[in-house]
């Protein structure tokens, strides 16, 4: 059924659209690639940004100071009760997607999908998202230099999410 | 803040090697993600050109402007800065819904869409605005109705019932959303030029 709906929803916008556009006698294929122009200006522009967030954190993952940092948040967690094995999600999730859904897989493995840190580890998967890649490609794509107040509410927005899915969790599930 | 992290990350990452000893991964980890960046932009291009395009046929048809009346309300509370029927607000509409629905490459063209919109209403080009500060911040909490690779991998590693986290994943995104939005209007105020 689900996925019945994910495999019929982009075809359907698409048809919907074109069909939307025909009848209205408009040129939708000249909009089309006047539209399209701009997909290649867009992602080049957006390179750099990516190349940097990139690098940084794979320098940061691949020296082992991101495992060094799980150690040393271990305290904390304990006095924040979050649960074991779900730190390294936590650290990588704003900083990076794939990252995350490695320290995802890593949990899912390790503890069981059906575990209560699995299912912590899979609601925090779909609650959150990749800050720092979001606030630098969607601001550098612009050139604003100056992000005011985003990473802060930003980061607030990210810990709350953190809290929720462990106590929903707790709610749902035990 | 983003100028302090990427510093620490790198920064901390080369010490830390230096004491392991393992500087050669950096060496590494540098080419490799170069040519990551390289290729994740590349690899954009075909896909974001598709719904710019299909988009664009959206918005000169005027069906992007019917859809975007039904969102009128909580768009003018969220974006009072925004005029009315402004393609700024088409755009970050189209946004949301990709997410929604998990059309993650989509919602990355029409994000930046909006955002060279919300822009052209800025006074300093240079400094975020209010409205795109809501914007990224709602963008964020990233409420996707199915997660389906979550799903999927859940699946794929024998879950008895996959979907099970939709509802938990549903209800924690809408609290940290929630509180996402009011830590802005705060910040707002605080942060006023």
């Amino acid at each position: 059924m689900l996925n019945a709906i994910s495999v019929i929803i982009i075809p359907f916008i698409v048809g919907t659209i074109l069909l939307y556009g025909w009848l209205k006698g408009e040129d939708i294929y000249s909009l089309f690639i006047e539209g399209a122009k701009e997909g290649l200006k867009t992602s080049i522009k957006i390179m750099p940004y990516l190349i940097a967030i990139f690098i940084a954190v794979g320098i940061f993952r691949a020296s082992g100071a991101m495992n060094m940092m799980q150690t040393l948040f271990e305290p904390v967690n304990k006095i924040l009760k979050i649960p074991e094995g779900i730190l390294p999600l936590i650290i990588i999730r704003p900083i990076s997607g794939s990252g995350a859904l490695g320290a995802v897989k890593d949990v899912l493995e390790h503890w069981g999908p059906d575990s209560f840190q699995g299912r912590v580890a899979s609601i925090m998967m779909g609650s959150t998202e990749t800050i720092f890649y979001t606030i630098s490609v969607y601001f550098g794509s612009i050139g604003v230099k100056d992000y005011r107040y985003t990473l802060k509410a930003a980061l607030i927005s990210y810990a709350v999410s953190i809290f929720s899915s462990i106590l929903i969790a707790g709610i749902f599930f035990r | 803040m983003i100028n302090t992290i990427w510093f620490l990350l790198i920064f901390l990452g080369i010490i830390y090697s230096l004491f392991s000893g393992n500087l050669q991964e950096i060496n590494n980890a540098i080419l490799k993600e170069a040519e990551a960046g390289v290729l994740f932009s590349i690899n954009l291009i075909g896909i974001m050109s598709f719904w710019l395009g299909v988009m664009n046929i959206a918005e000169k048809s005027g069906i992007l402007k019917k859809i975007s009346r039904l969102f009128k309300i909580p768009i003018k509370m969220l974006f009072p800065g925004v005029p009315d029927n402004h393609p700024a607000q088409r755009w970050i509409i189209m946004n949301l819904i990709s997410n929604m629905f998990g059309i993650g490459n989509g919602a990355t063209a029409f994000g930046l869409k909006a955002m060279k919109e919300l822009n052209s209403l800025n006074q300093n080009k240079k400094r975020a605005s209010n409205a795109m500060c809501m914007f990224l911040v709602i963008n964020m909490s990233s409420v996707q109705l199915v997660p389906l690779t979550v799903i999927k991998m859940r699946m794929d590693l024998g879950s008895k019932n996959p979907m099970e986290i939709i509802a938990p994943a549903f209800l924690a995104t809408s609290v940290s959303l929630i509180v996402g939005i009011i830590t802005v209007k705060l910040l707002e105020v605080k942060y006023r030029c």
